[in-house]
C-alpha cells in the first residue's frame, strides 16, 4: 500500500526533474500532463480509507483537469503563438537539474523538521515530495524566459501543493477542493489568453524582453 | 441578504456581457452599484443571517471591508460610466510613444468590473479559509482583463506581471491553508477551517504548524496586498490600468488581501501566539514604507507615485496591526481613510491624464488653472494622503503612533515618522509642481469644462475623508472597536 | 561455483559482442557476422605482429596489457547469479570501480602517448564522461549497499532478492535505470558512442585505440568484452532477483539474462540515433540524479 504511494511519488519527482532538464515545449507539456495523471492516481491511492465517491470524484476531476484540460489549453496557446523551442534559458539545463537535486535534499531536511502532529499512518515521502515539487515549479518560473515555461512552472507549483493537500490533509470539503481546481483552471485559461496576446503583440513569448516599465529611465 | 449581495453583481455582470447597446449597460453598472451599496447599508441597520451553513457570514471586520468596497465601487461605477462614454470606440494614438491601439470591448470591461465586485464581496463574507482563498484567487483572475483595457504592449507587460506574481503568491497562500488544516488537526479531532471554530478551539491547535501557516499566509496574501518585497507588480499594474481600475485595485482589493491576513492573525491571537505574527507584520510594514520612501521622490510618472504611496500605506496598515493595542483600531480606521483618499487621488489623476494626455510629471503643469476642481482635489488629496490634519489619515496615523509610543517601540516610531516626513516632502514636491505654474498647452487644447461624472465621485470621497478626520460616527467607531477586539 | 562463474564469464564475454552485432544486423535486414566472429577476430589478431611508432614509449606498449590485467582482477571480485565472487571483502565495490578506472586510465594515457590529435580528443571526451558516470555507479552501489545492509559486493548481490524488491521497489528500479545508462556509456554504445562509426571526429572509445594493432588490439578487444560482461552482470544482478537456492538453475537464468541484455542492447542501438555530444553530459547527470534519488530514498 505505502509502496504504491511511494512509487507514484517517485514518479512525480522524476517528472519534475525531467521538466527541469528539458528544453522542448512539446515534451514539457506532455510531462506536465503525465504529472497530472500521476496526481489523479495518487488521490485514489492515498485516500483509500475515505468515502469512495468523494475520492473518485476528486481523482477524476484532477486527472481530467491536470492531465487533459491544462495540457490541451497550453498546447493550443502554443500553437497559436507559433513558437518552436526554448532559446537559452536563464539557468542552463545541467545547473537546473543540479539545483533540483539540492532542492530535493533541502526538502527532505525541511520535512524532517515539520512532522505532522498526530500522524497515524502517513506516507513518509509526501511532505518532501510536495515541497520539492513546489520548489521545482518556482525554479521553472524564475529560471526560464518563455511565458509558457512560467505557466508550466505555476502548474507544477500547484501540483506540489496538491500533493501536500491530498497526502496530509484530511477532511477538506469536496466543494473547496473543486473550487481550488476550478480556480487553477480559470487561471491557466486566462494565462493562455494572455500568452496569445503577448505572442501577437511582440512576436515572441520571451518575458525577459518585456522591459518597457521601469522606475529609472536612463 | 448575503446571497443577494453576492448574486446581484454576478448576474448583472453576466447580463452586462450579453447586452449590446452601451447606454443600458452603463446604467446597469451604476444601478447594480447603487443596489449593492444600499444592501450594504442595510447590513449596518439589521445584522444579516449567516448563509450556506455558516460558510458565509458577516462579522465586524468583514462588514467594515465590505462597506469600504461597496462605497468605493459606487463612486467608481459613476466615474466609469462617464469614462466609458468619453472613451468611445475606435482606435486611438498612444500618448507617450505614438502607436495606435484599441481598447478592450466595453462589454468585457463592464462585466469584469461587476464580477470583480462579486469576488470582493465573497472575500469579505467568507468565513471558511478555503472559500476565502478561492475568492481572492478569483479577484486576481477577474481583474487581469481590467488592467489590459488599453490594448498595448506596456499594459500587456503589466498584466502578465500582475497575473503571474499574484498567482504564485496566492498559491503559496494555498499551502498556508493546508498547513493551517494540519495545525487544526493537532488537537485530536480536526477542526473545520471556519474562523469561529478555529478561534473557539484554539487551545488545541499545533503552534509550530500555525506559525508556519502564518508565514505562508503573510507571504502569499502579502503579495496580493502589496507588501514589500512582494510589491513589484503594483507600480506597473497601477500605472498602466485605467484610473478607475487603479482606484478599485488600490482602494478595495488591497484591503481584501489584508482581510485574509487579519483572519489568520485572529486565529493566532486566539491561540496565544499573536506576538509572532505581530513581529512579522512590523517587519513587513517598515520594509514597505522604506521602499516607498526610496521610490516616491524623484518619480517621473504620477500614477506610479500613487502606486508607491499605496505600498507605503499598506505598510502603515501592517505596522498598525503589528504594534497591537490601540494600533489595531488605528490600522482599521486607516484602511477606511486610505481607501477613500487613494481612490479620490486616482480618479483625479485620471482626469489630469485625459486633459494633458501625458503620464509624465514633467509635462503636467498648472492643473489648478486648466482644471480648477480637479486641481483643488489633487492638492487636497496630497495633504490627505500624507497625513495632514484635519483629514482621516492623520487621525489613524496618529493613533498608530500613539500605540507605538505607549508600547515602547520608540525606534519603530522614529522610523515611522521619518519615513512619513520624507514621503511628504517627495510627494508635495511633485504634486505642488504639477498643480501650480503655467500650463504648457494652448487655450484651444484646454478642456472646456470638467464633466460631472468625473468630479462628483472624487468630491464625494473627499468629503468622506474630511468627515472621518473630524468626527468618527458612532456606528463606525463601534464596528472598528469590535473588529480590533477580535484581533487581540 | 565461483570459479565456474568466472570461467564462464571469461569464455562467454566475446559471445555477447557477437549477439549484439547479430541483433543489429537482423533488425537491419542483413544476415550479418557469424555469432562467433569476435573469437575469430581475437585469434587472428593474436597471430599478427605489431608495428610501433617511434613517437611512442613503453607507456603505449603497456597500456593494453595493464588494462586487461585490471579487468581480469576485477572479474575476480564480481559475484554472478547470487553466488559469491572468487574473493570478497567489505568495501570491494570501491576496488571494482577503481579497477575499471585503472583500465580507463592506462587506455587514456596510451592514447595521449601517441601524440595524435584524434586520440587526444577521444581521451578528453572519455575522461569527461567518465567523471560524470563514475559517481552514478558509486551512488547506485551505495544505495544497494544500504538496502542490503552490507558493503561487500557478493553479499550485496546475494541480498537482492524478491523480498528486497517488494520492500524497496522504487529505489531498486531507480538504481537499475542508472545502471542501464552507465552500462551504455561505459561500453561505448549508442546513444553515447557509436561503435561502428568510421568518422574519427565523432568517436569516443574507438579513437583512443586507433593506433594499436596485433596482440595489443586483441587484448583491448577482449578487455572491452570483459568489461561488457562485468557491467552487464552488475545490471542483471539488480534486475533479475532469482535466488532459488539451486546453483545450476541460478547460473542458467543469469546467463540467459545476460544474453537477453545483449539482445536488448542491440535493439536499443538499432532504434536510436547517437546523442549530440552536448547532450551526453546531461544524460549522465540524469543517471547520477537517478542514483542519488535511489540513495536518498533508501536513507530515510
Amino acid at each position: 500500500m505505502t509502496t504504491a504511494v511511494d512509487a507514484i511519488l517517485v514518479g512525480v519527482i522524476l517528472t519534475s526533474f525531467v521538466l527541469l532538464g528539458s528544453s522542448r515545449f512539446g515534451s514539457c507539456i506532455r510531462v506536465v500532463a503525465l504529472q497530472g495523471v500521476l496526481l489523479g492516481v495518487l488521490t485514489l491511492a492515498a485516500r483509500q480509507d475515505e468515502a469512495s465517491l468523494r475520492t473518485t470524484l476528486l481523482a477524476l476531476a484532477s486527472t481530467g483537469l491536470k492531465g487533459i484540460a491544462f495540457p490541451w489549453l497550453l498546447a493550443r496557446a502554443l500553437r497559436d503563438a507559433e513558437v518552436r523551442r526554448e532559446v537559452e534559458p536563464l539557468v542552463g539545463y545541467g545547473p537546473s537539474v543540479l539545483m533540483g537535486l539540492m532542492g530535493l535534499v533541502g526538502a527532505l531536511w525541511l520535512a524532517s523538521r515539520l512532522r505532522p502532529p498526530g500522524a497515524s499512518v502517513l506516507p513518509s515521502l509526501v511532505v518532501p515530495v510536495a515541497l520539492f515539487t513546489m520548489f521545482a515549479g518556482l525554479f521553472l518560473i524564475v529560471g526560464r524566459r518563455q511565458a509558457l515555461m512560467q505557466v508550466l512552472g505555476y502548474l507544477v507549483m500547484e501540483n506540489g501543493i496538491y500533493v501536500f493537500g491530498v497526502g496530509v490533509v484530511q477532511g477538506t470539503p469536496v466543494l473547496v477542493e473543486l473550487g481550488v481546481l476550478l480556480d487553477v483552471f480559470v487561471g491557466v485559461f486566462v494565462m493562455g489568453i494572455a500568452m496569445f496576446h503577448i505572442s501577437r503583440e511582440f512576436d515572441h513569448i520571451d518575458t525577459e524582453r518585456l522591459r518597457a516599465l521601469k522606475d529609472w529611465t536612463p | 441578504m448575503i446571497l443577494a449581495l453576492l448574486l446581484s453583481p454576478l448576474i448583472a455582470g453576466a447580463f452586462a456581457y450579453v447586452l449590446r447597446p452601451d447606454g443600458p449597460r452603463r446604467m446597469l453598472l451604476v444601478a447594480t452599484a447603487v443596489g449593492h451599496a444600499l444592501l450594504t447599508g442595510a447590513t449596518w441597520v439589521h445584522d444579516p443571517a449567516p448563509a450556506w451553513g455558516g460558510w458565509l457570514a458577516l462579522d465586524a471586520m468583514g462588514q467594515l471591508i465590505l462597506s469600504i468596497t461597496s462605497g468605493l465601487f459606487l463612486a467608481c461605477a459613476v466615474y466609469a460610466a462617464g469614462y466609458l462614454g468619453r472613451e468611445g470606440h475606435g482606435t486611438r494614438t498612444d500618448i507617450g510613444e505614438g502607436f495606435l491601439f484599441d481598447n478592450a470591448p466595453e462589454a468585457t470591461f463592464t462585466a469584469c468590473l461587476l464580477f470583480f465586485l462579486a469576488a470582493m464581496t465573497l472575500v469579505t463574507v467568507s468565513q471558511r479559509f478555503g472559500l476565502l482563498w478561492v475568492a481572492i484567487e478569483a479577484t486576481t483572475l477577474v481583474s487581469a482583463p481590467l488592467i489590459y483595457f488599453h490594448r498595448h504592449h506596456r499594459s500587456l507587460e503589466a498584466t502578465w506581471k500582475y497575473l503571474l506574481i499574484c498567482s504564485v503568491g496566492i498559491a503559496i497562500a494555498l499551502l498556508g491553508n493546508f498547513f493551517l488544516a494540519v495545525a487544526a488537526a493537532g488537537g485530536g479531532t480536526p477542526l473545520p477551517l471556519v474562523v469561529q471554530d478555529l478561534v473557539g478551539g484554539a487551545s488545541g491547535i499545533d503552534k509550530t504548524w500555525l506559525q508556519a501557516a502564518m508565514i505562508l499566509f503573510l507571504v502569499g496574501y502579502g503579495t496580493k496586498m502589496g507588501l514589500a518585497p512582494l510589491h513589484t507588480w503594483l507600480p506597473d499594474a497601477h500605472s498602466e490600468a485605467p484610473s478607475v481600475v487603479s482606484a478599485l485595485l488600490s482602494g478595495a482589493l488591497l484591503n481584501c488581501a489584508f482581510l485574509g491576513i487579519l483572519r489568520v492573525q485572529q486565529v493566532c491571537a486566539a491561540a496565544g501566539i499573536a506576538a509572532f505574527g505581530q513581529e512579522l507584520l512590523v517587519g513587513f510594514g517598515l520594509l514597505s514604507m522604506a521602499v516607498a520612501t526610496v521610490f516616491i521622490p524623484g518619480q517621473s510618472d504620477y500614477k506610479r507615485m500613487l502606486a508607491y504611496s499605496s505600498v507605503e500605506h499598506m505598510g502603515v496598515l501592517a505596522l498598525g496591526v503589528g504594534v497591537g493595542g490601540i494600533g489595531t483600531f488605528g490600522a482599521l480606521l486607516h484602511a477606511v481613510g486610505h481607501s477613500a483618499t487613494k481612490a479620490m487621488l486616482f480618479l483625479t489623476a485620471g482626469n489630469i491624464l485625459t486633459a494633458y494626455r501625458s503620464k509624465s510629471i514633467r509635462e503636467v503643469r498648472g492643473v489648478l488653472r486648466v482644471l480648477p476642481v480637479t486641481g483643488g482635489l489633487w492638492m487636497l488629496g496630497l495633504f490627505a494622503i500624507t497625513g495632514s490634519p484635519p483629514f482621516g489619515p492623520f487621525l489613524s496615523e496618529f493613533t498608530i503612533l500613539r500605540a507605538m509610543l505607549v508600547q515602547g517601540h520608540s525606534a519603530v516610531a522614529l522610523g515611522f515618522l521619518a519615513m512619513l516626513a520624507v514621503i511628504f516632502v517627495g510627494m508635495a514636491g511633485i504634486v505642488l509642481e504639477m498643480a501650480q505654474g503655467e500650463p504648457g498647452m494652448d487655450t484651444a487644447d484646454r478642456p472646456r469644462r470638467e464633466p460631472l461624472s468625473a468630479v462628483m465621485p472624487a468630491i464625494a470621497l473627499a468629503v468622506v475623508v474630511l468627515v472621518i478626520g473630524v468626527y468618527v460616527p458612532p456606528p463606525l467607531r463601534s464596528a472598528l472597536e469590535r473588529a480590533a477586539h477580535a484581533l487581540d | 561455483m565461483s570459479a565456474l562463474h568466472t570461467l564462464l564469464g571469461l569464455a562467454l564475454a566475446p559471445l555477447l559482442l557477437g549477439v549484439i552485432n547479430r541483433t543489429k544486423a537482423t533488425i537491419g535486414g542483413r544476415i550479418g557476422q557469424p555469432l562467433l566472429q569476435p573469437y575469430h577476430d581475437l585469434v587472428k589478431l593474436l597471430r599478427k605482429g605489431a608495428v610501433y611508432s617511434h613517437t611512442t614509449t613503453w607507456v603505449f606498449r603497456s597500456g593494453p596489457l595493464v588494462g586487461l590485467a585490471a579487468v581480469l582482477i576485477a572479474f575476480g571480485l564480481l559475484p554472478f547469479a547470487g553466488a559469491p565472487a572468487l574473493w570478497s571483502f567489505p568495501g570491494d565495490l570501491v576496488l571494482l570501480v577503481y579497477l575499471l578506472g585503472v583500465m580507463r586510465f592506462v587506455t587514456v594515457v596510451a592514447a595521449l602517448d601517441t601524440g595524435s590529435s584524434f586520440e587526444g580528443m577521444g581521451a578528453s571526451r572519455e575522461v569527461t564522461f567518465a567523471a560524470l558516470a563514475e559517481p552514478a555507479v558509486l551512488l547506485g552501489l551505495a544505495a544497494l549497499a544500504r538496502t542490503t545492509g552490507t558493503l561487500s559486493l557478493s553479499a550485496m548481490f546475494a541480498g537482492v532478492t524478491t523480498m528486497a524488491w517488494i520492500h524497496a521497489a522504487p529505489a531498486l528500479a531507480l538504481v537499475a535505470a542508472a545502471f542501464v545508462i552507465v552500462f551504455l556509456a561505459e561500453n561505448g554504445r549508442i546513444p553515447i558512442d557509436d561503435p561502428t562509426t568510421h568518422l574519427e571526429l565523432t568517436m569516443i572509445h574507438e579513437v583512443m585505440v586507433l593506433d594499436h594493432g596485433g596482440p595489443d588490439l586483441a587484448f583491448i578487444l577482449y578487455g572491452a568484452a570483459l568489461k561488457l560482461w562485468l557491467l552487464g552482470s552488475l545490471l542483471v544482478g539488480v534486475v533479475v532477483p532469482v535466488h532459488t537456492g539451486r546453483p545450476w538453475l541460478d547460473t542458467m537464468s543469469a546467463v540467459v539474462a545476460m544474453f537477453v541484455l545483449a539482445v536488448a542492447t542491440g535493439l536499443v542501438e538499432s532504434s536510436m540515433a547517437r546523442l549530440r555530444l552536448v547532450h551526453v553530459p546531461q544524460l549522465l547527470v540524469a543517471a547520477g540524479v537517478l542514483a542519488t534519488l535511489a540513495l536518498v530514498l533508501v536513507l530515510r
